[in-house]
């Protein structure tokens, strides 16, 4: 089973139709999350890792045009008709948005809102559900879970709701869950303790968690293997040790020397100039030839640089792989 | 929940002071002596110094005011200055055909304009959506007292479905009391339900849009109870206040339908207190109207904070 | 300092224009109400036949070459009789609008600049009239002071000042506390020339707005009054009241409910498409007051 993939997208393209033409807003996209496994996605907004998980799990706006194949579990997604990709939802997938101020509902109380989901897709009753929402809310650490289960949503602090979220996202045991930016709209304290439970209930449960970030500190600690997005594209896909210890694409080189040092005070804060190309006018060939220091002949302008492998499972989309150790081979 | 309720009680209070005084001013700017002009040619002294007194006429303004107050808060709004009769009572027996009129019309407006509100809504840009758009449009420009005259010549000439005009008491036989209700309510509801179709549909946008509703999606919840437990909960909030600001306006504002279909509710008597220059009915007319404006207004208030558990807290 | 200030309104001048030229909708709206106000003016004289021309021989007629819309119950032509009313609903539109506008903003500059107990009793006397039905405050105040053109008018711009103050107030609230008006204020300027120069048009966006949609209400208002017989007096025509007095022989003569109505449903239409562009382009978030707040003629 470990050996599957929970999720696997191959070639997942989203276009979405805007009053100014069409933008495309992911790219023949491969990844795949395996059992007890966490997948890091990692890029600027609008680099299109949000999209790509909310359109492979079918949650694209209606505006979205989707292509390429989603295998979920044994099944082939897309193919699926609307109703059984709805009920895979919440069932095999769970999600936890980035804003919990926002993702709950304020008229119901947090024990509804967490209980729904095991009611529709376990048949529970009720009384059964409430029960198990008492237990999924002691789960994620929310104190006297019997009384709280009453309560509305804005009677809990940001880090709590964001316990509630989890909570509803676990309630059906799923298979994988899907975190988006989950401790983004968190003090830093609070988020060290969202990301410490969703990494001990993964333990606990053996789900395989997609974590879409552009904190790449959280990745270090939590990710085993890093998909790092630019324009829609993936630019750099492997291990989290080999994608971090030897960059091969120059972004993600960039964004290693972007991140704010936490031990050390006063150095300056790198940051990359420019500003990512508008999905409406992607430039011919690499979208990250404007911004790149590497860049050197015309190809890049014009041609679309291939994924190249830097190792067995480390794949960089570049013409000029940085620190490759051993020659590169041509990846498909 | 308390003290917003006794927060809210004093401002009404205090507006409804406000509309006593300008309802009390109203006679004080009839060009002239009132009860002269109103008396016209069955002109004579003996009733002319009884009404006179009555009313309060002879003492000083501010003497006037408060002794209209205080009569008004015990319920004598004074007296006919055509038939005598106390206005409270004159007043009182013409709401039931007004409450029929104006409860069946929000309820013909309801009917349509949940549907297609929420439709519209959920199929952006669809047919239903365009539709519903030119309907609201329609509504907003459309002259009621027209479109009633247009139900007229349709139902009661053309077809010969439906009375042209005229009452039935309810109480007294329901079912010559709907075909009697049926023109002025469906004119009135038309109007009313346009109005409440865009207003349904703009909340109903709005809420669809928030993260909570794609939360209840990735749930894996069925469209129905997504839209039903998620989504109506809350688009449907501010709704219940348009709903009863409509039907209180209705109340008193549907002066000219019933006219037309000689209806005789509060807006009928209205028109008849113009035509007879009976400003005691005049004032009670709008006097009541006015407090009624103001409590369905404070009761949608409290209404509010009962549906929303944020404002409950507070 | 002045110079950000009339930039911005001419700007929202600018583009309500442009916004204007590229919606069909508006644009239909716009011809009709330009072929309005040239009926308006020019109505007696391009009317066919005389507007009290009585002729007994030819009650009631329906519609023909002589008589496109047919004539009346005392032989009157019903076209010539809905062109020169135009003239009426134009200018209680007009004159009603404009007295609402100058009491509501005046009303709604005061309270929002000056805060405190003025804000306080002010508001509160708009909240009093806004505790009446439209119509039937407007049907009282006509009562009381005689009906006619002048009353009707009056009556009106009355009833519509509370919404215009209300926006005013909101408007002035959010721009005083920005830094061109603090720094105005910081160099001595005074109150008047402050709100003038620097309140006023940072305010103009919503009020065009309010304008326009408040047009077609007061002529829906002023309809429904000389239909009830309060609006200008007989043998003067107005399309409310021409509906009145035909509404007893429609069932025989449609002609005679049929186009004033549709006069009164094409103006009315024309303002509120010209209205909703221009808060499509100008102030997109404005709440819908004034739907909410129609009540029905």
């Amino acid at each position: 089973m470990s050996d599957a993939a929970v999720l696997a997208v191959s070639d997942l393209t989203v276009t979405i139709g805007t009053r100014r033409g069409p933008a495309r807003a992911v790219a023949g996209v491969d990844w795949s999350v395996r059992a007890g496994e966490t997948l890091a996605l990692v890029g600027e907004s609008g680099s299109g890792k949000s999209m790509s998980v909310l359109a492979a799990t079918g949650l694209a706006p209606r505006a979205a045009r989707v292509t390429g194949s989603v295998r979920l579990l044994d099944a082939d997604f897309t193919a699926l008709p609307a109703d059984r990709r709805r009920r895979m939802r919440g069932r095999h997938v769970g999600f936890v948005f980035q804003d919990p101020m926002t993702s709950l509902n304020p008229v119901l109380t947090v024990g509804r809102q967490v209980a729904e989901a095991g009611e529709e897709h376990l048949g529970l009753t009720r009384r059964a559900s409430r029960a198990r929402a008492v237990e999924l809310l002691d789960l994620v650490g929310i104190p006297s879970a019997a009384q709280r289960v009453d309560a509305y949503p804005h009677q809990f602090s940001g880090g709590m709701r964001q316990r509630v979220v989890i909570a509803m996202a676990l309630a059906c045991e799923p298979d994988l869950l899907i975190a988006d930016e989950p401790t983004t709209a968190l003090d830093v304290t609070t988020q060290a303790q969202i990301v410490e439970l969703v990494a001990d209930l993964q333990r606990r449960l053996g789900t395989a968690v997609v974590w879409i970030t552009h904190d790449l500190g959280v990745v270090a600690g939590i990710a085993d293997t890093v998909a790092v997005m630019y324009a829609g594209r993936i630019v750099e896909q492997g291990p989290v040790d080999a994608v971090f210890g030897r960059p091969g694409h120059p972004y993600t080189s960039a964004l290693l020397a972007a991140r704010p040092d936490p031990g050390g005070g006063g150095g300056d804060l790198v940051t990359i100039a420019g500003a990512p190309p508008s999905p409406l006018a992607l430039p011919a060939g690499c979208a990250f030839w404007p911004r790149c220091p590497v860049r050197s002949d015309a190809r890049c302008e014009h041609e679309l640089p291939p994924l190249v492998g830097v190792s067995p499972a480390h794949h960089v989309r570049t013409f000029y792989p940085q620190r490759t150790d051993g020659e590169g081979h041509e990846a498909s | 929940m308390a003290r917003f309720v006794i927060r809210r009680l004093l401002q009404s209070t205090i507006v409804l002071l406000g509309v006593t005084l300008v309802v009390f001013l109203l006679l004080q700017l009839v060009p002239g002596d009132p009860v002269r002009v109103a008396l016209g040619t069955r002109f004579d002294p003996q009733t002319y110094e009884a009404l006179r007194a009555r009313a309060g006429l002879d003492q000083p303004l501010v003497v006037q005011y408060f002794d209209y107050l205080r009569r008004a808060l015990t319920g004598d709004l004074g007296v006919s200055f055509r038939s005598g009769r106390p206005v409270t009572e004159i007043v009182l027996e013409r709401l039931p055909a007004t409450l029929s009129l104006a409860v069946t019309a929000v309820l013909f407006a309801l009917l349509i304009a949940l549907p297609l509100g929420i439709l519209s809504a959920m199929r952006s840009g669809s047919f239903v959506d365009h539709a519903a758009r030119v309907f609201s449009q329609f509504g907003v420009s459309v002259p009621d007292f027209w479109m009633g005259i247009m139900g007229i010549l349709l139902f009661a000439g053309v077809l010969g479905w439906l009375p042209p005009s005229g009452y039935v008491a309810l109480t007294e036989d329901p079912a010559r009391w709907a075909s009697h209700v049926a023109l002025p309510a469906a004119t009135v509801g038309l109007v009313t339900a346009s109005i409440l179709t865009r207003f349904i549909r703009s909340s109903m946008l709005e809420v669809l849009s928030e993260d909570y509703v794609r939360t209840a999606e990735a749930k894996g919840l069925r469209t129905r109870v997504v839209v039903l437990r998620h989504v109506l909960r809350n688009a449907l909030i501010p709704v219940v206040t348009v709903v009863a600001v409509q039907l209180a306006s209705l109340l008193g504002g549907v002066i000219v339908i019933e006219v037309l279909f000689a209806w005789p509710g509060i807006g009928r008597l209205t028109f008849d207190a113009v035509q007879a220059r009976d400003y005691p009915v005049l004032q009670g007319a709008v006097l009541l109207v006015a407090a009624l404006f103001l409590l369905v207004n404070l009761l949608v208030d409290i209404l509010y904070a009962r549906l929303d558990p944020r404002i409950t807290v507070k | 300092m002045s110079a950000p200030t009339a930039h911005r309104s001419e700007g929202q001048l600018r583009r309500a224009l442009s916004a204007l030229r590229h919606d069909p909708l508006a644009l239909t709206g716009t011809a009709v109400l330009v072929l309005l106000v040239v009926v308006g003016v020019a109505g007696p004289w391009l009317a066919p036949a005389g507007i009290n021309d009585v002729d007994v021989d030819r009650m009631l007629q329906p519609p023909s070459w002589a008589h496109p819309f047919g004539t009346d119950e005392l032989g009157r032509d019903v076209l010539s009789r809905v062109m020169v009313a135009a003239r009426v609903s134009l200018q209680v539109g007009a004159v009603s609008v404009g007295i609402a506008l100058l009491a509501g903003v005046t009303l709604g500059l005061f309270a929002g600049y000056y805060r405190g107990w003025l804000d306080n009793l002010l508001m509160r006397c708009m909240d009093v009239l806004f505790a009446f039905p439209v119509l039937l405050l407007a049907v009282a105040i006509v009562a009381v002071l005689g009906p006619g053109l002048l009353t009707a008018m009056i009556a009106i711009g009355v009833v519509y000042t509370p919404i215009f103050a209300r926006v005013t107030r909101a408007g002035v609230l959010s721009v005083r506390e920005q830094v061109f008006v603090r720094a105005a204020v910081s160099i001595g300027a005074s109150d008047l020339r402050i709100m003038r120069r620097h309140v006023l048009p940072n305010i103009a966006a919503p009020l065009i707005v309010q304008t326009s949609l408040s047009l077609a209400f007061a002529i829906l208002s002023e309809a429904a009054l000389s239909f009830l017989g309060l609006g200008v007096q007989p043998p003067a025509p107005a399309w409310g009241r021409m509906l009145y007095d035909g509404r007893g022989f429609v069932t025989d003569a449609w002609w005679l409910g049929v186009f004033p109505g549709a006069a009164i449903f094409l103006t009315v239409l024309a303002f509120n498409l010209v209205g909703d562009a221009l808060r499509d382009v100008l102030d997109p978030r404005q709440l819908t007051v004034n739907e909410a707040r129609r009540s029905t003629g």
